[in-house]
């Protein structure tokens, strides 16, 4: 009699197949025990690639991550027929976890409430309760600039994508923009009458050097500013409640998120409301684009290098959003208070692609990974849940904190993410494996904001507890 | 007693009498003198109730009154802004407001070494061995006075059973075992009620610690997990000392604060 426990075909048919569905080369025969490094060596075979690029493997939306025998005994897949597996090419760079804290800085007198790195991460800005801006030199991590101006907190800063200006929003209402290279002031931008919530740059494949911004206030208005002319360019008002978020997409919308259940997608040239969607049952919370990496980031690719020729670091831009959208329309991911999120493709219809379910407690922060194929959520309810960005289907939970986690920023290269929490703590995590994979205490209190920069050598941190801490492998 | 709505039904039928409203209003309007008249006339007993029930009245009319005139009066403005800095999307979310940096565990290790604390009630009332214990007697002819009986409140172990009653010296009585203690937070202004875990330390001796007796100024353990608390290194604190502020034999249950 033959081995009852041996019913493991010894080989198996397969056909590759790229994410939008096409089918690349014939159906291969290969053994039960190839791995995903054999099978990568092969499709850069069939795609006659000069040089090997990097993939990974999904079998009816689970990623191989062992022998493909092993995989499929796993998830109980049939091989009665031809395997259809989906590759994904994945960033020919890798960015290495952060592992210590190199440098904790102290100077802001107050909580840290927003740090960013530079699009070419070469700058560090942080804006804090004491009413600075404050610039930071990353070579020495020290100390470079205090930018003075706000009569409150300094509630967001955003760098500009071509990296020559910084525009922060303060609890005063006003604007500021700052020059990084002298930390002097630019100019002020007066109109809201309450503090601003979220403020984002034009894209720089649309305009460059950077011009106009748009900015969220309390006082349920959205302005757009010309950044030369510090004058109110646009104001719209549709909204009831405050505004939580804005986005300036890269086809030339802007997207608001609004406490009154709302989120508008307005034309950026003329400010007309194009449409509204609705659907949520609560405060949205936050808004996240599919290229939003892309956007941030403009000309300045992982080598943190840009063309020095405006027009061809807009086509360069161009060209890195159009990678970014990977084919496919900009997607608008937003979360709410209703503990739920949205997938929505603004740009083609008022419907959401799909509901995201699942979080227990309202959802803070969501954002796209820099490739756009995946979709990180960060709720009040301690987990942080990992979707597919294309369909809005459920990958995975990444339990961990102790406390409510308020911010993430993903790597570069969409392989690792860090997470900011009330417990203090930061935490790295894999795509891949789906598990942590580093925890970096060392903040005294609750974690407020993060960001990774984009050269991806290091992480920044701000909290509660005053000190500006750099994170490095 | 009347059997059906007759005035109603007259009134309905015929309306008011004419000089109804009249009568009324002026019966209302004489109604104060003729309660004055009463409150003065009234003695003893009746006067004493006449009088409270009078002043309950006119408590709950001025409370209406306030109550009416805030509605005009000027009040500062309300940012609905916390004191310390937040980012905005904490903004105009419920959230208790805390002063100071909490995670101080390393301090309080500190301090545990050296066996001292700076806490709220540094002096006690020495209290007494007789105060503490109840002699009882036993024995057949109840002349032996070993046992004793413990007349202060006790925190004893959640897997605690009691000694055969041969080798029981120390009694104490299950109706003065405490487990659970209102702890308030000193920054925070607010009291929790928490699992008490240990009694740390009484004032009064090492014997009455080792016994879990619970007085005045004794420094207990306490489970603090639900109020989130964390380490510097992102471990959830769940053990803290708080110390009892009254005399928990006297009111029925422990007040502490934490000490952080």
């Amino acid at each position: 009699m033959a081995k009852l426990d041996a019913p493991q075909p010894t080989n198996v048919i397969i056909q590759f197949q790229s994410d939008t569905g096409e089918t690349v080369g014939p159906q291969l025969d290969v053994p039960h025990d190839v791995t995903p490094k054999q099978l990568e060596t092969l499709l850069n075979g069939l795609l006659k690639q000069e040089e090997k690029l990097p993939y990974s493997f999904f079998v009816n939306e689970q990623q191989i991550s062992d022998e493909l025998g092993a995989h499929l005994l796993k998830n109980k897949v049939s091989v009665e027929t031809a395997l259809q597996v989906v590759y994904q090419p994945q960033a020919v760079f890798r960015v290495r976890p952060v592992s210590r804290c190199t440098a904790s800085m102290p100077g802001h007198t107050e909580a840290v409430l927003a740090v960013q790195f530079s699009p070419d991460g070469r700058q560090l800005a942080s804006g804090s309760g004491d009413t600075t801006l404050r610039l930071w030199d990353l070579g020495t991590q020290t100390p470079l600039r205090t930018c003075k101006g706000h009569r409150s907190w300094v509630l967001c800063v955003s760098w500009s994508p071509d990296a020559q200006m910084i525009v922060t929003g303060g609890m005063d209402g006003a604007l500021w923009l700052w020059d990084p290279k002298t930390g002097n002031p630019i100019g002020c931008c007066k109109g809201h009458t309450k503090w601003i919530t979220a403020v984002a740059w034009e894209p720089a494949h649309m305009a460059l050097p950077c011009r106009r911004f748009v900015s969220g206030s309390k006082d349920t208005s959205i302005k757009v500013w010309d950044a030369q002319t510090r004058r109110c360019l646009m104001s719209m008002s549709s909204h009831t409640l405050a505004v939580t978020s804005v986005r300036w997409g890269g086809d030339g919308h802007i997207y608001s998120s609004s406490r009154d259940c709302c989120i508008n997608v307005w034309d950026a040239q003329e400010g007309r409301l194009v449409r509204s969607l609705k659907g949520h049952g609560h405060w949205v919370n936050t808004l996240a684009l599919s290229a939003e990496y892309a956007l941030r980031t403009g000309a300045y690719d992982h080598t943190t290098t840009a063309p020095s020729d405006p027009k061809e670091a807009q086509a360069k831009a161009l060209r890195r959003y159009e990678a970014a959208r990977g084919g496919r329309l900009e997607r608008l991911a937003s979360g709410s208070d209703d503990f739920t999120m949205f997938l929505w493709e603004p740009a083609t219809s008022s419907k959401p692609i799909a509901r995201m379910t699942g979080h227990l407690q309202l959802i803070n922060q969501v954002q796209f990974s820099p490739d756009g194929r995946w979709l990180v959520s960060v709720s009040f309810d301690k987990s942080i849940k990992l979707w597919d960005g294309v369909k809005g289907t459920f990958a995975a939970t990444f339990r961990g904190h102790v406390g409510p986690v308020y911010q993430i920023a993903w790597s570069a290269d969409s392989r690792l993410f860090v997470s900011g929490s009330k417990d203090s703590t930061l935490k790295v995590w894999e795509v891949s494996s789906k598990k942590l994979k580093l925890d970096l205490p060392g903040h005294a209190d609750e974690v407020f904001t993060v960001d990774w920069s984009p050269d991806g050598s290091s992480v920044a941190s701000g909290g509660k507890d005053q000190v500006l801490r750099i994170w490095r492998q | 007693m009347p059997q059906g709505e007759h005035i109603e039904l007259h009134r309905k039928r015929n309306g008011f009498r004419l000089d109804y409203h009249e009568k009324k209003r002026k019966k209302e309007a004489r109604s104060v003198h003729k309660r004055a008249a009463f409150a003065q006339k009234a003695l003893g007993l009746k006067a004493k109730m006449y009088s409270k029930k009078r002043h309950a009245e006119k408590a709950t009319m001025k409370k209406t009154i306030a109550m009416h005139q805030q509605r005009d009066n000027k009040h500062k403005a309300e940012d609905g802004a916390p004191q310390s800095a937040v980012p905005a999307y904490l903004l105009e979310r419920e959230q208790v407001d805390r002063a100071k940096v909490l995670s101080n565990t390393i301090k309080q290790k500190r301090k545990e070494k050296a066996g001292k604390w700076e806490v709220p009630l540094p002096k006690v009332r020495p209290v007494a061995e007789d105060e503490m214990f109840k002699v009882l007697h036993s024995g057949k002819r109840k002349k032996k006075a070993w046992k004793r009986m413990v007349t202060k409140v006790t925190f004893v172990g959640p897997s605690f059973t009691r000694k055969p009653p041969k080798y029981e010296r120390f009694i104490r009585p299950s109706g003065l075992r405490m487990k659970k203690a209102h702890v308030t937070h000193p920054e925070l202004k607010c009291t929790f009620c928490l699992d008490i875990l240990g009694v740390k330390k009484n004032p009064n001796g090492q014997s009455y610690t080792q016994l879990g007796v619970i007085t005045k100024g004794t420094v207990i353990e306490v489970n603090v997990s639900e109020l989130g608390l964390v380490t510097p290194g992102g471990k959830v604190v769940w053990g803290k000392y708080a110390q009892v502020t009254n005399n928990p034999e006297n009111d029925g249950c422990i007040n502490a604060v934490l000490l952080v």
